[in-house]
């Protein structure tokens, strides 16, 4: 029952080789899958009504980090999109901005100039995004031009092959050298959940990111699917819990990819409030990565404020 | 608002039309009885739900010479294929109006609607689908080439289940071709007459099913009746007892499903966070007004602090109050009687030294309610270790080896059901092989399918509910040794 | 062969046959000392107290063991004592211990047909073929033993991410109050279902007809029975069947020789801790067994498990 014990000293110490990681993160308590999914499949049914449902919807417009990563994104492409971030409704002013703009390093000028004063963040993926199957030098080089392009947040990759192959200490070292890295800006460190395929390998994940110092633990690239599910993020909620009672340090969580409507982002906000609890329900702690889920958060909040339901066509895409 | 609170969602009660009274269903039909009426409150609320009528022994005659009558006429001779359309009939039906069972049952037992809505009725619907493909294969389910019905079943079901009790018993006994004298709990008899209706609805001959409601003495009439071929009993040891008995040296079949004191056994290498969950639903589920709750928590000790943490953390998230909210995780106690009783162990339990703990949870000013509760420090010797609370109290104990773990889990009269959480696969077979219990949850606690049988060992009774061996009580196997249970 | 080891005479086996004229100068006969069978040891009753055996028309056979309401008591700690390890060990094990009391049976069958003979008024031919059945009976229920879990066991496709499967375990101690009127075949056609399982067993033997119980506890002795998963008691029906209808260590009771006007006052006392109760039911001894008796005296055990990685 590591989880309980530890202390920062433990984590040190675990933090020494892959023998003593492997210990350390071998430790911590299995995680049922079947519970797991009973648990959030539980949660699923809690029913979000008026004004809570309106505090919802606004919480997760704040927390979306709006993405593209696409090989074919453009200079305006990325303008569209930080358009969209910062006045998320065309026709509603009083529509919070969402969280950060998320692109590729090469892209971070123009999105640093499209929401300068916004208060919107730029946030860039790197490491070599998605496969992070570069050298390390590359990888860290991918870091720094997008940190000195002027990212708030960098989304990191772990080497998913060096932990599947129980190369723990690699994998840490990695993460504590791009946290170094990144100076002032915030690391998101993606676990890809989709690739480590056990909720067991999500919880030893999630604690290796955040002994190597990662500000938020993210789900998925979005490239892989299975991307976010609720018990793959009910899992981390409990170990970011789980380490801040460890270490009073607390960590956020993104769920990244597949994640569209309303319903589902308000059942991820069910999950952070009766896991991680009421603390975690905050942009600083928890991120939606996310591009179409915003229109229809934006017609669900049109909706409980009108009584009508709303359709597309009233909501930009960009 | 800063914090995030869920408002109100309460599921809307206007899909159940009340009676202001209610009869018996005798013969197919609701008639007027010869004993009177009791009230039915929600216990939610302390409202009068309606007036329902006692059935005295002249009713209770006439129900089982109603199923007598549709056994030997009609239900008996009846192809099993036949049969089995009634039952797939009734599940779909069950299925149709799922919602409006949901809600009266909430209404009615105090149960949260998530459970009556997501546990109780597609459970009811499950068993009638299940025991509807039964019918018309029960010379290959093991009791013998041409195993036979009974005759008439008296059957008499609890108060924390109505409707799934019901169900439990009415499917088998109707798949094997029996008939039936079901007798709701006096607290709890709405969803029965609902279900009377469904059956109306889909047509069952009069007099295959008949609902007598009332309170003890309706019952012992349906227990002392010569005419009853079966009796089927879901309820207290205490009551068992007297039923048994009642029967001696009678020539009826008799099943017993009663009391429990379950322990839920925690390794230190659990998934701890599915096990505290285990531990949640296993005792605060329903109000821990179950049978098979996880009353006694043994905990590996030197994981106890741990767990107990956990738990306490988890237990701040339930969330008690009205029933019918969609949200609600803990609802009413189903009766002024069944608090008293519940608030005496508890003070029991300070009383005879061990650690009370609740979680700050205000408690509504009308209807009858109990906060979670959490007793540590607690010793095989104290009455909340011993004694079926059948309330949302947990009794916590630790042990040091598996051995010590199934001593204490084996040491209780009850014989129901056991959990055990660990990831070591061979353990939980050890474990499983050692628990003296008639269902054991490894990893898991409180599921339930009408395709896995369900009963207990020792004082919790005997015979099974669920499967190929639930058909057994129901069937008289040519040249069998008669046996009251087995 | 097996004609040659037949005795003449009933009286021979049983081994009182008061001395006669011409037989004044012979041996005299080693007489048995007829005791209960507890723990795998053969104690007198702690009451001191005997009774006589008879033959159908009265004519003496030899005084058995009178048990009192405390052997009934120390019989069923030993049932328990020895329950769990025979329970543990496995149904081949099971099997094979079985089928060695039949071993041990048809060695001695002689002394067996002797005593079935006089016991049950029998002439000698069909004496034999009782004991024959009750050798074969033995046979039977070795079968048995690693079967009975692939028969009233099963698999459970529940509607959900779980393996569920659900196995016979033994009730625990059975008491047993054997058949009055079938000494040897009644006896072991009680007996065997109930152990075969692993289930230990504290019989009453037929009242009036004790002697060939006390004969196979003989034969159990020296087969592979762990002691104490049978015990038999001799002695008054009416004496020690309430005692053990009673007794709150005992988990099921087989009432197949409870006499009719005993049967409500035994099955009233054994809802006191909710025994399995088997009703008499008039079986024919003789006939071929049914699975039921052993069904009977099983508990069915449901096991669930999540299915995940």
């Amino acid at each position: 029952m590591t989880t309980v014990a530890v202390t920062p000293a433990d984590l040190d110490a675990a933090a020494a080789s892959d023998v003593s990681l492997r210990r350390f993160l071998h430790g911590l308590p299995g995680v049922d899958q079947v519970g797991a999914e009973a648990r959030a499949g539980m949660l699923a049914t809690r029913s979000i009504k008026r004004g809570a449902k309106l505090w919802a919807l606004d919480m997760a417009l704040r927390m979306t980090d709006l993405t593209t990563l696409e090989g074919a994104d453009t200079p305006g492409k990325v303008r569209a999109l930080c358009s969209k971030a910062m006045r998320p409704d065309a026709v509603d002013p009083e529509v919070p901005s969402v969280a950060a703009v998320c692109v590729y390093p090469d892209l971070v000028p123009t999105a640093v100039e499209s929401l300068a004063g916004s208060g919107v963040r730029v946030a860039s993926v790197a490491t070599s995004f998605p496969s992070g199957r570069a050298s390390r030098a590359v990888r860290l080089a991918d870091v720094a031009e997008a940190v000195s392009a002027g990212a708030h947040e960098v989304d990191m990759v772990i080497d998913r092959g060096a932990f599947l192959a129980g190369r723990y200490a690699q994998v840490l070292s990695d993460v504590v050298a791009v946290k170094e890295q990144c100076g002032n800006a915030h690391l998101k460190v993606i676990l890809e959940t989709g690739e480590l395929r056990t909720l067991d390998n999500v919880r030893r994940a999630a604690w290796l990111s955040m002994v190597g110092g990662a500000d938020f633990i993210k789900t998925s690239t979005g490239k892989v699917a299975p991307a976010s599910t609720p018990a793959v993020v009910l899992v981390m909620l409990e170990a970011v819990r789980d380490y801040a009672e460890a270490t009073d340090s607390l960590v956020g969580v993104k769920a990244a990819g597949g994640i569209r409507t309303a319903k589902d982002a308000i059942r991820y906000l069910v999950l952070v409030n009766e896991t991680a609890g009421q603390r975690w329900l905050t942009p600083d702690l928890f991120r939606f990565g996310a591009s179409s889920l915003v229109n229809d958060l934006l017609m669900q909040r049109t909706k409980q404020r009108t009584g009508s339901y709303s359709g597309p066509d009233y909501f930009t895409v960009d | 608002m800063n914090e995030w609170t869920y408002e109100p969602a309460p599921e809307s009660r206007d899909i159940v039309t009340l009676r202001s009274s209610y009869g018996l269903f005798v013969n197919g039909e609701f008639v007027d009885g010869t004993g009177g009426a009791f009230k039915t409150v929600n216990p939610a609320t302390e409202e009068v739900l309606a007036e329902v009528t006692q059935a005295g022994t002249e009713d209770v005659e006439r129900a089982v010479v109603a199923a007598r009558h549709a056994f030997d006429e009609v239900w008996g001779p009846m192809p099993g294929k036949e049969r089995a359309k009634y039952l797939y009939r009734i599940a779909r039906l069950i299925q149709e109006r799922s919602r409006e069972l949901a809600v009266l049952e909430t209404m009615d037992n105090g149960k949260p609607i998530r459970e009556s809505r997501d546990v109780d009725v597609p459970l009811v619907a499950a068993h009638f689908f299940h025991y509807a493909g039964w019918a018309d294969k029960l010379e290959w389910a093991g009791y013998g080439p041409a195993p036979r019905p009974l005759g008439v079943a008296g059957q008499i079901i609890p108060w924390n289940f109505p409707l799934l009790m019901a169900a439990w018993k009415l499917a088998p006994a109707l798949a094997a071709g029996n008939t039936c004298v079901l007798k709701p709990a006096e607290t709890t008899p709405l969803s029965a007459l609902l279900l009377a209706d469904i059956l109306q609805q889909a047509d069952l001959p009069p007099g295959v099913v008949n609902i007598v409601t009332g309170a003890g003495e309706t019952g012992r009439a349906l227990v002392a009746h010569p005419g009853v071929d079966k009796l089927a009993f879901t309820g207290s040891t205490e009551v068992g007892k007297e039923i048994m008995r009642a029967v001696a040296g009678r020539r009826v079949k008799l099943t017993l499903e009663l009391g429990g004191k379950a322990a839920n056994v925690i390794f230190d290498d659990a998934p701890i966070d599915q096990a505290v969950e285990g531990v949640v639903n296993g005792i605060f589920f329903n109000q821990g007004h179950v049978c098979c709750a996880g009353s006694r928590l043994l905990v590996q000790e030197s994981v106890a602090d741990a767990v107990t943490e956990r738990l306490k953390r988890r237990l701040q998230s339930l969330r008690l109050g009205d029933p019918l909210d969609k949200n609600t995780d803990i609802g009413a106690i189903n009766s002024a009687e069944q608090l008293a009783k519940i608030t005496e162990l508890a003070k029991s339990g300070a009383g005879e030294g061990a650690a009370q703990w609740q979680p700050e949870c205000a408690l509504p000013e009308r209807g009858y309610w109990f906060p979670p509760t959490v007793f540590t420090g607690v010793s095989q010797s104290h009455r909340i270790a011993r004694e079926e609370i059948f309330g949302p109290v947990l009794s916590v104990l630790t042990f040091r080896t598996p051995d010590e773990a199934v001593e204490k889990a084996n040491n209780t009269p009850y014989g129901l059901s056991a959990g055990v959480w660990t990831d070591k696969g061979s353990r939980i077979l050890w474990m499983a092989q050692r628990l003296r219990a008639g269902v054991v949850w490894a990893n898991t606690f409180n599921r339930f399918d009408p395709a896995s049988p369900f009963g207990g060992y020792k004082e919790s009774g005997f015979g099974r509910e669920g499967g190929r061996h639930g058909l057994e009580p129901y069937l008289a196997a040519a040249g069998a040794a008669e046996v009251t249970g087995g | 062969m097996a004609e040659q080891r037949i005795p003449p005479s009933g009286s021979e086996a049983i081994g009182r046959i008061p001395p006669s004229g011409s037989e004044a100068v012979g041996r005299i006969p080693v007489a048995k000392t007829y005791k209960l069978f507890i723990g795998g040891t053969f104690p007198r009753s702690e009451s001191g107290r005997s009774y006589a055996a008879t033959r159908r028309n009265g004519d003496f056979l030899a005084n058995a063991a009178q048990a009192s309401r405390k052997d009934v008591r120390d019989a069923v700690v030993a049932a328990r004592k020895a329950q769990p390890g025979w329970a543990a060990a496995t149904a081949y094990n099971r099997g094979q211990v079985l089928y060695r009391v039949a071993e041990m049976m048809e060695l001695r069958r002689p002394q067996f047909v002797g005593e079935v003979a006089a016991a049950d008024g029998l002439d000698i031919e069909t004496a034999v073929h009782v004991v024959d059945e009750t050798v074969d009976r033995w046979v039977w229920y070795a079968g048995w033993a690693d079967k009975i879990a692939q028969v009233a066991g099963s698999s459970n496709p529940v509607a959900g991410p779980y393996f569920n499967f659900t196995v016979p375990e033994p009730t625990g101690v059975v008491a047993v109050i054997a058949p009055q009127d079938s000494s040897l075949l009644g006896l072991v056609s009680v007996i065997a279902p109930a152990i075969v399982s692993g289930n230990a067993v504290v019989v009453v033997a037929a009242q009036e007809r004790p002697l060939a119980a006390i004969t196979l506890a003989e034969a159990l002795a020296t087969s592979d029975v762990p002691g104490g998963v049978v015990n038999i008691l001799t002695g008054v029906t009416a004496e020690l069947a309430p005692v053990l209808a009673a007794h709150m260590d005992v988990n099921a009771i087989d009432l197949a020789g409870a006499p009719g006007e005993m049967v409500p006052a035994l099955e009233r006392s054994a809802a006191d801790n909710v025994k399995r109760v088997v009703r008499p039911d008039g079986t024919d001894w003789a006939a071929s067994p049914t699975p039921d008796r052993m069904l009977a005296l099983v508990e069915a055990k449901t096991v669930w498990h999540p299915v995940g990685i």
